[in-house]
């Protein structure tokens, strides 16, 4: 399987994303912003960092990048499309993903590895994780406090779109909440960093659970 | 200009007569403004090392493991497996005592594009914090911005910040300290030299445009600060992560494509500096035309491109055959990327704007500031400080609030609110996290790894200079040892006063030579550094603060330790301990937290015993026996243990018998002593009770002293009959947030 990683000015968490995608048995493909071919990948992840430099707001400008239109095309038939941390940012900016990720509550970056639980099982991101398991994740941002109007959020939960929630919540986000998916499941974004938690010599592999997910065939 | 002028202007510049005069001599005629403003920069303490220079040649610079020394953007140390590590510490005190944040975030940017100019991957940035105590608003909001302006740069720049240290103390009221540090990774084979070489190769400026911030900043950093600093906002340069993620990436590409000669970062006085030195180490000369550097305000003079400190901003020496393909690349990552000039062999740095020569210095003589030593004074204020009276100091009645107290001082507290702030996992090789002695970090497609960390001991190195210089780097050198990783080389940042005044000289001179003594002693090079001065308000000179950064390495980095509590049930003993007059008071946390008393000289390090002790337990480490170590250090070994239990979550009770042989033994029949009394060489390890035969035969080789002190778990921490304390209630202390 060939997992695309988009590359915007100001990625950073890029190459970290390719190197979990290679842990997990999967051949990672650079999908550089510029460049509006997705080079037929099977799934695409939208990696963390501070695509152009967050200015203005993040992923307000990462969203108009030429790769962003095959992405939206491709998810738009169906595709799997992972976006984390900024990558979440990103596809809420392109419509893709309901609601906001507004500035943390206390004003912070914040930076530590929190516990969530695993809400929905039935999207290609999380097929491989068992439903209600508690996972150990990072998670490293300034933007990650989750927003959407009352009858979104309401309708979020209906339809069980919420498919990380925090046991901690670090951000102040709605509802606990730590990722959601589209309507269609196929697209998810999570703020917590599944790629970082690769390893049990980084304390813990529980991440590649994430990954692995999307290789397993998901229940979309 | 008439006479009058010239010396005002030379003046103004932060020149003397006598480097006035030096500079006529040099040139056989008088400069005009342009060349006179390349050899204010070049022959700042800042850029020049004119007082420190004679004093760092103390410094051993060698070691088996070194492929670099001082003299490049930074030292280089050999891993193995064809890997090394660049490193290098800097400070960015001046800026950021008068615009904290870009101050910070710029000194992070700073760092990260000289170990990019090695060649280097950026891998890890640690840093070393000092402000005045958190009573002053003024000091909360310079340790808010500061900490902000670190994780905003660092954070965007995707280089994780790993580990570091702050202090609290008056001295650095309205003075803070702002050094960074930052590692980078590389290939022998890839290592990369700032020098010109190839007469009619091309000067390249890669990055950001040039505006006219910063101009001045090398000398407004060697001097005092001052109400008039608070004008001189305008030489604090403006950061842009984003830029220097960029500039970061296309280098690395240019590198892989072996495009470049040579690379140097723009720091301190812009162009000049980058180029004069480039063309001094090739022994060549440098054009540079003013006129085709892409500038970002209208009207800028040619001394103005010459001398900004506008960041992210490379300098990079390419062949002409290359020169399609290095712009093609800076164009692809949207950076400035543009032909500036030429190497000549003249020998000069020679400045032309519009098709005519403006100006032109010999590249040797900017690089040769002239240097200045002074006679080594003792000051009187060493033998007037008041010795510790025991027989004056009240035994506290209440050791829980004692200790409850020193967990929850800002020297002693938790740092989770600082480095929750930073991204401390980017790039996926952090093993172990911050808050730990040491970072650890993993090398990938090796079982190699390295540790680092920064340390700093200003009232040390205040109370006896030469001392706090040996302690300074002993204390590094057990931080990387109770990790298990073997300490292989320094840099270092010296944070200091006035050396125009003889206390601030003589603490310089002083500590220099402790930390020489120590570097020796344990093989550790001096391998790259960097010197503040002139760290001084109204209110007097900051602590004596000499930084070291030490790095370690790994041949197997699963093996490693942390100060965390793992098992219940583990045994700990208390090990070292070094000083010929054992634990003391003076200089010692409890004494200024409790007491409010800063008074005696701590006791003397026997550096030959504390490498002993370090050794041995690196080598537990290192054979798997244990995994379990932290260094007694601030507010002694009570503290220490109780620091093990907190970060483990679990709780810890001292053997009934042990806390009566160290009150009357160590403590000398008090029990302040015996708990919260600090000397160096002291670590604390545990293990499974099963290992126990295994460790005291370890410890037992080298003859050094050991105690079994008790036994981990439960949910309370209990020292006999003095402290008694859930853990809950010293995690309340302890993990306050430090910005509340």
């Amino acid at each position: 399987m060939n997992i695309g990683v988009t590359i915007f000015p100001g990625s950073n968490c890029d190459r970290d994303a390719m190197r979990a995608v290679e842990l997990v048995g999967a051949t990672p493909v650079q999908l550089w912003h510029a460049d509006p071919d997705l080079k037929n990948v099977d799934a695409v992840i939208v990696p963390g960092g501070f695509s152009y430099g967050d200015y203005l707001r993040p992923g307000a400008i990462a969203r108009f990048a030429s790769v962003m239109g095959e992405v939206e095309r491709f998810a738009n038939a169906g595709g799997p499309v992972l976006g984390v941390c900024n990558g979440f940012q990103v596809l809420t900016e392109a419509h893709l993903l309901p609601g906001a990720l507004l500035q943390n509550m206390n004003l912070r970056f914040v930076s530590k590895r929190v516990r969530v639980r695993v809400e929905a099982r039935d999207t290609p991101w999380t097929a491989a994780c068992e439903s209600g398991e508690e996972l150990m994740l990072p998670v490293a941002h300034n933007e990650g406090n989750y927003f959407a109007d009352a009858d979104t959020l309401a309708r979020l939960e209906d339809e069980s779109r919420v498919v990380l929630r925090y046991l901690e919540n670090p951000n102040g986000s709605a509802n606990d909440i730590a990722g959601v998916c589209n309507e269609a499941r196929n697209v998810v974004g999570i703020m917590p960093h599944p790629e970082r938690v690769s390893d049990d010599l980084l304390g813990s592999d529980e991440g590649l659970k994430i990954l692995r997910s999307v290789l397993v065939g998901a229940g979309v | 200009m008439d006479e009058l002028s010239i010396k005002d202007t030379y003046t103004a510049l932060g020149l003397s007569d006598f480097e006035y005069d030096r500079i006529l001599e040099l040139m056989e005629r008088p400069p005009n403004f342009l060349e006179l403003s390349l050899f204010s920069v070049m022959w700042s303490e800042h850029c020049g090392y004119k007082n420190s220079r004679p004093l760092l040649s103390r410094f051993p610079n060698d070691g088996p493991r070194v492929l670099q020394g001082p003299g490049e953007n930074a030292g280089v140390v050999e891993v193995g497996d064809g890997w090394a590590l660049a490193f290098k510490v800097e400070s960015h005190n001046h800026p950021s005592a008068v615009e904290p944040y870009e101050g910070a975030a710029t000194g992070v940017g700073g760092i990260v594009r000289d170990i990019l100019a090695m060649g280097a991957r950026p891998v890890a940035v640690l840093d070393s914090l000092r402000f005045g105590p958190l009573d002053e608003e003024r000091n909360r909001y310079l340790f808010r911005e500061v900490v902000r302006g670190i994780g905003g740069y660092g954070n965007a720049v995707g280089v994780p910040t790993v580990g570091g240290e702050v202090e609290f103390d008056r001295s650095y009221s309205g003075n803070p300290l702002v050094n960074a540090m930052c590692v980078g990774l590389i290939r022998t084979e890839d290592l990369m030299s700032a020098k010109a070489t190839g007469e009619g190769n091309l000067v390249v400026l890669i990055g950001s445009k040039t505006g006219r911030d910063g101009i001045h900043g090398a000398t407004f950093a060697s001097d005092e600060l001052s109400e008039e600093s608070e004008s001189r906002r305008s030489n604090v340069q403006v950061g842009d992560p984003f830029a220097e993620k960029m500039a970061i990436e296309c280098c690395l590409k240019l590198l892989e494509g072996n495009l470049l000669v040579s690379l140097q970062d723009l720091g301190a006085a812009g162009i000049t500096s980058s180029a004069s030195e480039m063309a001094a180490k090739g022994g060549v000369g440098i054009e540079i035309e003013t006129d085709k550097v892409p500038l970002r305000e209208s009207g800028m003079e040619p001394w103005e491109i010459m001398i900004s400190e506008s960041q992210e901003r490379m300098l990079a020496i390419v062949e002409p055959d290359d020169i399609e393909k290095v712009l093609a690349l800076t164009e692809r990552y949207g950076l400035v990327g543009v032909v500036v000039g030429r190497v000549a062999g003249h020998g000069e740095l020679r400045v032309i704007h519009d098709g005519e020569v403006v100006g032109g210095v010999s590249a040797g003589h900017l690089a040769d500031a002239p240097t200045y030593e002074r006679e080594v004074v003792r000051p009187k204020y060493l033998d007037e400080i008041p010795k510790v009276n025991l027989n004056k100091l009240p035994e506290p009645d209440d050791f829980n609030e004692v200790l409850l107290k020193l967990l929850g001082s800002p020297n002693l507290r938790s740092r989770h609110s600082i480095y929750e702030q930073y991204d401390h996992e980017v790039q996926t090789n952090t093993v172990v996290r911050p808050g730990a002695d040491a970072a650890v970090m993993r090398i990938k497609g090796t079982k190699r790894g390295f540790a680092a960390t920064i340390d700093g001991r200003g009232r040390h190195c205040y109370l006896d200079p030469r001392g706090g210089g040996a302690a300074t780097v002993a204390e590094a050198y057990g931080n990387l040892s109770c990790v298990g990783a073997e300490p292989v080389a320094v840099t270092d940042c010296l944070n200091f006063g006035s050396p125009e005044k003889p206390d601030g000289y003589f603490q310089l001179a002083e500590c220099i030579e402790g930390m020489a003594e120590a570097c020796e002693v344990f093989g550790t090079p001096v391998v790259s550094g960097n010197v503040s001065l002139f760290n001084e308000t109204d209110r007097g000179a900051i602590f004596p603060t000499p930084v070291v950064g030490m790095v370690g390495i790994f041949e197997d980095v699963s093996r490693h330790a942390t100060p965390r509590f793992k098992r219940e049930g583990d045994m700990a003993v208390a090990l070292g301990g070094v000083g010929s007059e054992g634990v003391s008071l003076a200089g010692s946390e409890y004494l200024s937290v409790v007491h409010g008393e800063g008074s005696g000289s701590p006791p003397e390090v026997n550096l030959a015993v504390e490498k002993k002790v370090s050794d041995l337990v690196r080598g537990m480490v290192r054979s798997g026996l244990i995994d379990t170590a932290h260094d007694i250090s601030g507010g002694g070994e009570v503290v220490a243990v109780a620091e093990m239990a907190l970060a483990g979550g679990v709780g810890f009770e001292y053997e009934e018998e042990e806390v009566g042989r160290m009150v009357e033994g160590q403590g000398r029949g008090r029990a302040d002593l015996a708990f919260f009394g600090e000397e160096s060489g002291g670590f604390v390890i545990a293990f499974p009770e099963e290992k126990w035969d295994d460790v005291q035969e370890a410890l037992g080789v080298d003859g050094i002293a050991y105690d079994t002190i008790g036994e981990v778990g439960g949910d309370r921490f209990k020292v006999g009959n003095f402290i008694d304390l859930p853990l809950s209630e010293m995690k309340e202390a302890y993990e306050r947030d430090l910005f509340e």
